[in-house]
């Protein structure tokens, strides 16, 4: 099994058979993370960028330990404190980078298509982390290694996705992944947020939380964006968790082994109740650790790891 | 007899400057990867044919050699106290079971064995035509303080070994290491030589070594092949 591809830019490219490699791949690079000595020479020698046109903190820094961790050298760039305030173009900016040796480029943009244009004009490796409202490819994979772990499977579960469903590339990148491999995936949320149109992209579209968490799996809880009360899709916050909010008691509705996922960072008492963030449900700690997992694995596969099912000598 | 093909056509072959057989593959953007080792490396390449040779061990012969090597084990190390085997991945794995398991017999000791995936450690990352799916390391005991004896099936370049050295150091200080192959064929590349030979078999680097072991191929056999272009 192989990883043809130079860039990882979304799901809805991937196959079934490559998301199942990238999942698999991931597995020991765990143990890496959770041993003594954090650190292998893979990548001895390669340069990865980090170029964040957005804040972050998870991913950025699960993007920086990752790289650390398979022995390449990693480098963060913020927009706000670079020559991107002096009006420098993204491909300009890309270009100097390569320039100076990355052969990785972890992009985070505000428009959707950044990192595919980036991938077209660059020999360096792009990895999207985050493009827009588009995709957030590498959440999505973490999300279903920790399903994958906590269920041993991904297949026949029903996921339930929780939120803001229209601006959330997270969203995206989770339908694509889960129903490639066998999922059952439901969005809920105010129509506002939740529009019909994502029946197009196979699953189940409903508006009343009990509905969509009747006998679930698995519940992504995504966050509410405080702007999007701002623009008017949303009465008020406090509306918004009396109605969607996932308290202990909606939680009962779900399957009884259920999982609480939640990309972060999280509003408590808004989309999420405490109660349930931390209880035994959730493996929202465990994301973050499967997180730096995944994109381990990303790495090495992308810098020419894991070609084929051939057995060393 | 042919006992393995290659199947992508873009691939050529060709001969370096040290004598390596080397791929050229024009849609991995030109660029070249050489072939070293064991018969799995030649899996899935088109215009390689292997014809196997001779063989060179058949089970009884491999019984006998992996009996005499637990006895070495044992002896050089004065018993078991503080002893552990880890096999590397894939066939030194069932290997160090068996020698486990001879160990139990002679001393009535059960020796620990761990599993060492040396993919993440290797020097030919974007050299090598065929890179290997990662897998778990398994050494479900702390390494510091054992006297630790590596097994693997062949002992050729032993940059395997080097690498296997690297990702053992990365789990603990033990406080030895030896190493055990079932097979020594020579053309070492780096200062690495084994404490435990189950049989030494003078070889070309046109060669290949096979070895065949019932926990993976189905029967335990060695054999010895030559590659035609």
């Amino acid at each position: 099994m192989g990883f043809k591809h130079k860039d990882l830019l979304g799901l809805e490219q991937l196959q079934p058979d490559e998301i199942r490699h990238i999942l698999d791949t991931a597995v020991p690079m765990k143990d890496i993370i959770c041993r003594e000595i954090k650190k292998v020479p893979t990548l001895r020698g390669r340069t990865v960028i980090n170029l964040f046109y957005e804040a972050s903190t998870r991913t950025r820094t699960s993007f920086e330990l990752a790289g650390k961790y398979m022995g390449a050298d990693t480098i963060n760039i913020a927009t706000a404190t670079s020559s991107v305030v002096k009006g420098e173009s993204l491909l300009d900016t890309a270009r100097t980078l390569e320039a100076m040796g990355a052969d990785v480029v972890v992009i985070r943009h505000q428009a959707s298509g950044a990192p595919h244009f980036l991938a077209r004009n660059l020999n360096a490796a792009v990895i999207n982390a985050g493009d827009g409202t588009h995709e957030h490819p590498t959440q999505a994979l973490l999300d279903m290694l920790t399903i994958r772990e906590k269920k041993g499977r991904l297949e026949g579960l029903v996921v339930t996705i929780l939120g803001d469903i229209l601006h959330s590339r997270v969203a995206r990148s989770n339908i694509w992944g889960l129903t490639k491999m066998g999922a059952e995936v439901r969005v809920v949320g105010p129509a506002t947020l939740v529009p019909g149109i994502f029946r197009q992209m196979g699953v189940r579209v409903i508006h009343r939380v009990e509905e969509a968490l009747a006998g679930a799996d698995v519940i992504n809880v995504l966050r509410i964006q405080q702007e999007r009360q701002a623009k008017g899709l949303l009465p008020s916050l406090r509306e918004y968790a009396r109605m969607y909010a996932l308290t202990p008691e909606r939680l009962v509705l779900a399957a009884p082994d259920v999982l609480v996922l939640h990309p972060g960072p999280m509003n408590r008492g808004i989309e999420i109740h405490p109660a349930v963030a931390d209880g035994v449900a959730s493996a929202i700690t465990e994301q973050v650790t499967n997180g730096v997992a995944v994109r381990m694995a990303l790495l090495y596969l992308l810098m020419g790891g894991g070609q084929s099912h051939g057995t060393t000598d | 007899m042919v006992t393995s093909s290659f199947k992508f056509s873009p691939v050529r072959l060709a001969r370096n400057n040290s004598g390596l057989l080397i791929l050229a593959c024009p849609p991995c953007r030109g660029r070249f990867f050489a072939i070293s080792g064991s018969t799995p490396y030649f899996q899935g390449v088109e215009d390689v044919q292997v014809v196997t040779k001779a063989e060179i061990m058949d089970a009884d012969k491999m019984r006998r050699a992996l009996t005499r090597v637990a006895h070495e084990i044992i002896e050089r190390n004065r018993g078991t106290d503080n002893l552990a085997l880890v096999g590397i991945r894939r066939r030194g794995v069932p290997l160090a079971e068996r020698l486990a398991a001879n160990i139990r017999q002679i001393e009535g000791v059960v020796v620990p064995v761990g599993i060492l995936d040396i993919t993440l450690y290797r020097d030919d990352l974007t050299t090598l035509a065929q890179q290997p799916v990662l897998h778990k390391t398994e050494v479900p005991f702390p390494v510091v303080g054992k006297r630790i004896v590596l097994v693997d099936d062949v002992l050729y370049t032993g940059r395997t070994v080097r690498a296997a050295l690297d990702a053992l150091i990365d789990l603990g200080r033990p406080a030895w290491i030896q190493l055990a192959v079932l097979v020594d064929r020579g053309h070492r590349e780096l200062p690495i030589r084994a404490d435990f030979v189950g049989k030494n078999v003078p070889t070309s680097r046109r060669e290949v070594i096979s070895v065949h072991l019932t926990e993976v191929d189905g029967l335990d056999k060695v054999v010895i092949g030559e590659i035609i272009e």
